[in-house]
């Protein structure tokens, strides 16, 4: 059947024999345990598997065992079926992609009291979302002249109730309809029936979730991947209230932990291919130009050629593409410059590497040129042992099993799910360009030797602008995904940046930065509050890290300095927050001068000051400025 | 029916997470650790899952023990 690369998951490598075995073993393990547990959560598991491995998480939560470097996040699960058989299957397909998840559960049935009292128990475990796991058996009335509105209605106080009394997102899901037509064809277009009504509510809410912080968890597209028929079970509904066939609680699980691993910015970037027999039928280096198969109108070459189409839809969408091939360079490049088939281009690639050293060493080499972490990466391979070598040197890497026929590459690696996003923005469109003219820039330092002339080559200009409602969605974008550069990781909603722009207490910065290799969009976010009369505290300094060592942070204090003293302020104060991911940035302060004034012992936090008398040196870049709100003084 | 009770063991052991657990005819839930309403429901449908065979609501709810549940797969099978 051919939805068994989704009800098996099987982008996924099987699980290891001894699976019971290794997986008992992580509970004697001492120190931290989340890599081991993300190794063994990205295999094929049973639901029973999934059950255990949820089960030993939540052991080792009560034992204090660290788990990092997952992420922790904590999930309301409410509905109106029987979710206690998937709720461990969430927790162990998040620790897949990265997160600890916790799961906070209510009584069958009390849903609208959950959502309304502030006591409830979702709302008094202060959850990051809340998960409203509701299917069309949800909505009474359904096909009633009343039922749309009523749907909404209903499911807008429940978002509006979880928000208001807890401060959570709502994931909210789209409904699947039923198996069963009413009228017939005519069901499309008639809201007395179940399939009509529901299109419309599934419209209405994804248009809502879009306007708004809540994510849409698309379960009808899931349902129509499948197909509907295998997706509801009668029997098994009856049996015990199970709201969709429990075989694909696993992939209706991993869709739900990859949604969550989207809102903690922790979706995939890269995507490596390989090139013989991945990117083209054969062996360049043996068959050569003529032989390779990619040509049109033949069966096998349509099917290389279906993985060149996808990986550019996936560019276009701002997936950086790179390239690891065991092949002499310049034969490698051959079809790319020469075979006019083929649809990708060398100037599509973003890191090239054709030689003959090992696949986990070259993408190393490709992370370190783009600037971007070994788990940001996507390596497709038509080679099982390239494959599992990869997965054993460099577990954070996610590498897809592919099916013996390459006609199925396409959809395994689409399956999987890697670039999940919960936004998309025209910045987002323009990020493979990026990471493309920085992995040039990279390579131009490399050769360039003194930093300084270099940096003076790239004719940066640098933008500093006030919080506005045009940069609104890109600067909430950033705080909820920056993680390395971010000095203190507190994370703002949409919402929360909309207030901060109309607070007149408090300083905003978006930056934004150009150079000669294109337009880098915005890099770097400042928030400042007052402390006491005289001082501002950097509440948020975040900045991109393909922006890294070229002196903007410099930039961003001179600017920050200036702005505080026209505020009369005497001093900065920075803090540094301790994360598991922002190690780069320890020093940051005391690069650009500030002197320590306090160690918080228990979580790792300085803090640091700078007399604003302080002169800033110049960095080589042009400074553009939009005048600040409530800065109406003339220019001295 | 020997090969129905070693996958019935394996599928007992794999859903109660016990390496000792041994199909017999006689073993029922009040022999297992752990086997209350949900997990039944699991075990269910791993065996369906397992044997490639359905079981109707009123069948999955009447197996007193492991003997008639094999039984009852048998049966299914040489249907």
């Amino acid at each position: 059947m051919s939805d068994d690369i989704l009800k098996d998951l099987s982008w996924l490598p099987r699980a290891p024999e001894d699976f019971r075995k290794q997986r008992r073993a992580l509970s004697d393990k001492t120190g931290p345990v989340g890599q081991d547990l993300r190794f063994l959560a990205t295999h094929r598991l049973s639901d029973s598997q999934l059950t255990q491995l949820a089960q030993t998480i939540v052991d080792l939560r009560s034992a204090g065992a660290d788990l990092a470097p997952l992420v922790p996040f904590r999930l309301g699960l409410v509905g109106n079926g029987t979710l206690d058989l998937v709720a461990p299957l969430l927790v162990a397909s998040a620790a897949r992609h990265g997160i600890a998840l916790e799961v906070v559960q209510t009584e069958y049935g009390q849903l609208m009291q959950e959502a309304m009292s502030p006591q409830s128990g979702i709302n008094s475990a202060k959850c990051d979302a809340v998960l409203l796991a509701l299917d069309y058996r949800a909505l009474p009335g359904l096909g009633s002249p009343t039922s749309v509105n009523d749907a909404l209605a209903f499911l807008g106080a429940l978002r509006e109730g979880f928000r208001q009394n807890s401060g959570a997102i709502s994931i909210v899901q789209t409904f699947a309809p039923p198996a069963e037509a009413l009228f017939g064809h005519i069901d499309r277009v008639l809201d007395a029936s179940p399939r009509g009504a529901l299109d419309r509510i599934n419209t209405e809410l994804a248009r809502s979730a879009a306007a708004s912080d809540d994510v849409l968890l698309d379960v009808a597209a899931i349902a129509e991947l499948v197909g509907l028929a295998n997706w509801h079970s009668p029997q098994q509904w009856n049996l015990a209230k199970l709201p969709f066939d429990a075989a694909y609680a696993p992939f209706y699980a991993d869709h739900v932990a990859r949604l969550v691993a989207a809102i903690k910015g922790k979706s995939r970037r890269v995507l490596i291919l390989d090139l013989d027999n991945t990117v083209w039928g054969g062996v360049i280096g043996d068959d050569g130009l003529e032989g390779i198969r990619i040509a049109q109108g033949d069966a096998v070459g349509e099917a290389f050629l279906a993985v060149q189409a996808n990986a550019l839809a996936l560019r276009a969408r701002g997936v950086v593409l790179a390239v690891s091939s065991k092949n002499t360079d310049s034969v490698a490049r051959g079809p790319f410059r020469e075979h006019p088939e083929m649809l990708l281009r060398e100037d599509h690639i973003a890191v090239f590497q054709a030689n003959w050293s090992d696949k986990a060493t070259n993408i190393k080499t490709i992370a370190n040129e783009l600037s971007l972490g070994l788990d940001a990466m996507v390596f497709l391979d038509d080679n099982p042992m390239e494959r599992d070598l990869v997965r054993r040197m460099l577990p954070q890497v996610a590498v897809p099993e592919l099916p013996a026929d390459p006609a199925l590459y396409v959809r395994t690696l689409m399956a999987a799910g890697y670039f999940e996003t919960i936004a998309f923005s025209e910045e987002d469109r323009k990020r493979a360009d990026f990471y493309q003219d920085n992995a040039k820039r990279v390579a131009l330092q490399a050769s360039a030797g003194d930093l300084d002339s270099y940096l003076a080559s790239l004719n940066m200009e640098i933008f500093f602008a006030p919080f506005d409602a045009m940069g609104r969605k890109r600067i909430a974008q950033l705080i909820a995904k920056s993680n390395q550069f971010n000095l203190t990781t507190r994370r703002y909603t949409e919402a929360d940046v909309a207030t901060l722009e109309e607070d007149p207490d408090v300083f905003t910065l978006q930056v934004r930065l150009t150079d000669a290799f294109g337009d880098n969009g915005m890099i770097s976010v400042i928030v400042c509050r007052p402390q006491g009369e005289d001082a501002w505290e950097i509440d948020t300094w975040l900045m991109s890290c393909r922006v890294l060592k070229r002196r903007v942070e410099q930039m961003v204090l001179r600017e920050l300095v200036e702005a505080a003293r026209r505020h009369g302020k005497k001093r900065l104060i920075g803090v540094y927050i301790p994360t598991e991911r922002n190690a780069l940035v320890v020093e940051h302060y005391a690069e650009l001068g500030f002197t320590q004034v306090e160690t918080d012992a228990t979580d790792g936090r300085t803090v640091w000051e700078l007399d604003t008398a302080t002169e800033v040196p110049e960095a080589p870049m042009t400074v553009h400025r939009a005048a600040q709100r409530a800065e109406a003084e003339p220019a001295q | 029916m020997q090969d129905i009770y070693e996958k019935l063991t394996e599928i007992l052991q794999d859903v109660f997470d016990d390496d000792e657990i041994v199909a017999s005819p006689t073993l029922s839930a009040a022999d297992v650790d752990g086997w209350d309403s949900l997990a039944h429901v699991r075990f269910i449908l791993a065996i369906e899952r397992g044997f490639g065979v359905k079981f109707s609501a009123a069948e999955a709810s009447a197996f007193a023990n492991v003997g008639e549940l094999a039984n009852g797969i048998a049966a299914k099978r040489t249907a």
